[in-house]
């Protein structure tokens, strides 16, 4: 027994190691983020300071870091809801019904998710543009209705989880359609749904590209896009620039620590494909 | 019952509807506008193929595919290495706290890439950045050393990066696909005396060959896409000396900065193409190699 554990040794090494590279920069924007400009200059800090308050006052009299916050969530909530519910609904109909140009159409589907998104850029941008809804949430939000991979995933799991019969026995009872799908398709692939949708919002969240173009009304940017306008903001003001970061970052690790099982579990729904 | 069957075209119509606005007409007027020129203010000018022509002498075309690939290459690479070990190490030993392990791992993937980006600029950037500090105090370094004016640093560091945002999706995507393999293959093959070198050449690879392709297609398509970090880490233009400029922000250069919305069109269609090109030989490359890709 002991001799296993010896041989083990260089991987728990390696193991630990590579543990440190994913977590260490995060753990500096956090102490960084607490210690005033001169002291992250001069010295390397490996615990909290005192200077949190002050930076904070600081980063607060340049931009206001809530304000991309809430437009960040303005945007990813129902974006992530459209995806969820919409996501769930178009798989159901692919999966549940027969009707002609079927293949063709979900064919377009799939496709959608290999074609590269930002290369239609200066398109998106035009179009927007002529809608008028330039600084407007709409083309991030709405988007979301047609989301290719969320009706890949949850096609598969409407065809593994929900049985035909189940759907004949309402329709014996006089259910309409709609009313199968809300009341008892969507509770069932509820689990599923869920997975989709905490990707979805982490990928709305980061979405950066986007909003960099259609948005210029500095009160309506998002969390990205004020992140990344901060260091020409801030010059040298370390501190303030580190909490930022630290805002901006620790909310999502918050949040990974609850829900890190189904995060993980989640990723492999596709590639088993 | 059977008279119901055309309900599906009501479920699917919500996401067609939005796909046709929002997904397939910017598509189609990219691909439309790269035959004008345009500088969104005067009249469109049709020129038919003029942008292509430019196109292919452009040298910073060249400069950025090239720099997108070297960047892309360079992660990749020692990305799958590593999932490939670490699957290895996590599915045939028994890993105290390997959960843990594994989502610390995966943990840089959720995390905005503009703030990974500007995160690493401060850590690196300056004399007195933490990394120069460690350096110099541990000795390694005697002076504090420019990073962001060494062109092969900056594009190291950014394939560093990816590497480091993408390595624990790819350990997590790859023993998946391992732990569908039948251990009662690997059992038969150490009883006929195999190493445990050969059962990982000649079955674990080969069977998780679908998830490797897999994984090397939608890397392909994400890292030609390159532009979250390079545009955060430095100045947004590529600096030092363009060595980070990758194609997708000279598409955002020409089309946002320069306003040459149709040779910005041009370029990402160009760009296209090229992914296009790459997924399928890799594709066809991995699939050859072995013949175990039935299906």
């Amino acid at each position: 027994m002991n001799r296993i554990k010896w041989r083990l040794v260089p991987v728990y090494v390696l193991l630990v190691l590579l543990l440190v590279i994913s977590i260490v920069p995060f753990y500096l924007v956090i102490v960084n983020s607490t210690h005033s400009s001169f002291d992250i200059v001069t010295k390397l800090n490996l615990w909290i300071g005192g200077s949190l308050r002050d930076n904070y006052e600081k980063m607060q009299s340049n931009v206001n870091i809530w304000n991309g916050f809430k437009n960040s969530l303005l945007i990813a909530v129902p974006f992530t809801f459209f995806t969820g519910y919409f996501g769930a609904m178009t798989a159901y109909g692919f999966a549940k019904y027969r009707f002609k140009g079927k293949k063709g159409l979900y064919w377009l589907v799939l496709c959608s998710m290999m074609i590269p998104a930002q290369l239609s850029i200066v398109g998106f941008y035009q179009l927007n543009l002529k809608l008028n809804l330039l600084n407007s949430y709409i083309p991030f939000i709405f988007p979301g209705i047609a989301n290719a991979s969320a009706v890949f995933f949850l096609r598969g799991i409407v065809e593994q989880s929900i049985p035909d019969s189940m759907l004949e026995a309402a329709r014996m009872e006089g259910a309409t359609e709609f009313r199968i799908f809300n009341r008892m398709i969507l509770p069932c692939i509820m689990p599923g749904v869920a997975t989709m949708c905490i990707f979805n919002f982490v990928t709305c969240w980061n979405n950066y590209m986007g909003p960099l173009i259609l948005i210029t009304d500095n009160k309506k940017y998002t969390m990205p896009v004020m992140i990344a306008m901060i260091k020409g903001l801030y010059l040298s003001n370390y501190g303030a620039m580190y909490l930022a970061i630290a805002i901006a970052v620790v909310p999502i690790i918050i949040v990974y620590l609850f829900l890190s099982k189904y995060i993980i579990n989640g990723l492999t729904i596709g590639s088993d494909k | 019952m059977k008279n119901r069957q055309h309900y599906g075209y009501f479920f699917i119509l919500p996401y067609f509807l939005i796909f046709a606005v929002f997904g397939l007409f910017p598509i189609l007027y990219t691909f439309f506008l790269s035959v004008y020129k345009w500088d969104g203010m005067m009249p469109k000018v049709f020129i038919g193929f003029d942008n292509f022509k430019r196109l292919l002498t452009d040298k910073y075309f060249y400069l950025a595919t090239g720099n997108t690939i070297k960047i892309w290459l360079f992660n990749f690479i020692p990305q799958i290495a590593a999932a490939l070990l670490l699957s290895c190490i996590f599915t045939f030993n028994r890993i105290r706290g390997m959960k843990f392990f594994r989502a610390a791992y995966y943990l840089p993937n959720l995390i905005t890439a503009a703030s990974v980006g500007l995160l690493f600029n401060l850590l690196f950037n300056g004399d007195k950045s933490a990394v120069n500090y460690i350096l110099v105090q541990s000795g390694i370094l005697k002076e504090p050393f420019a990073f962001f004016s060494s062109p092969e640093f900056t594009s190291g560091l950014v394939s560093y990066i990816q590497w480091w945002m993408w390595f624990g999706y790819t350990t997590v995507i790859v023993m998946a696909g391992m732990t569908t393999v039948d251990n009662s293959l690997y059992e038969a093959a150490m009883s006929d005396g195999a190493t445990k070198m050969q059962t990982f050449r000649k079955i674990t690879v080969p069977l998780i060959k679908p998830t490797l392709i897999y994984l090397t297609i939608t890397s392909i398509i994400g890292g030609m896409q390159l532009f979250d970090v390079p545009a955060t880490l430095t100045n947004a233009n590529g600096d030092p000396q363009k060595s980070i400029l990758t194609t997708t922000m000279y598409i955002y250069n020409q089309g946002f900065k320069s306003y040459n919305y149709g040779y910005a069109c041009a370029v990402s269609v160009g760009l296209f193409a090229i992914i296009a090109v790459l997924s399928v030989f890799s594709f066809r490359a991995m699939r050859r190699r072995g013949d175990m890709y039935d299906e």
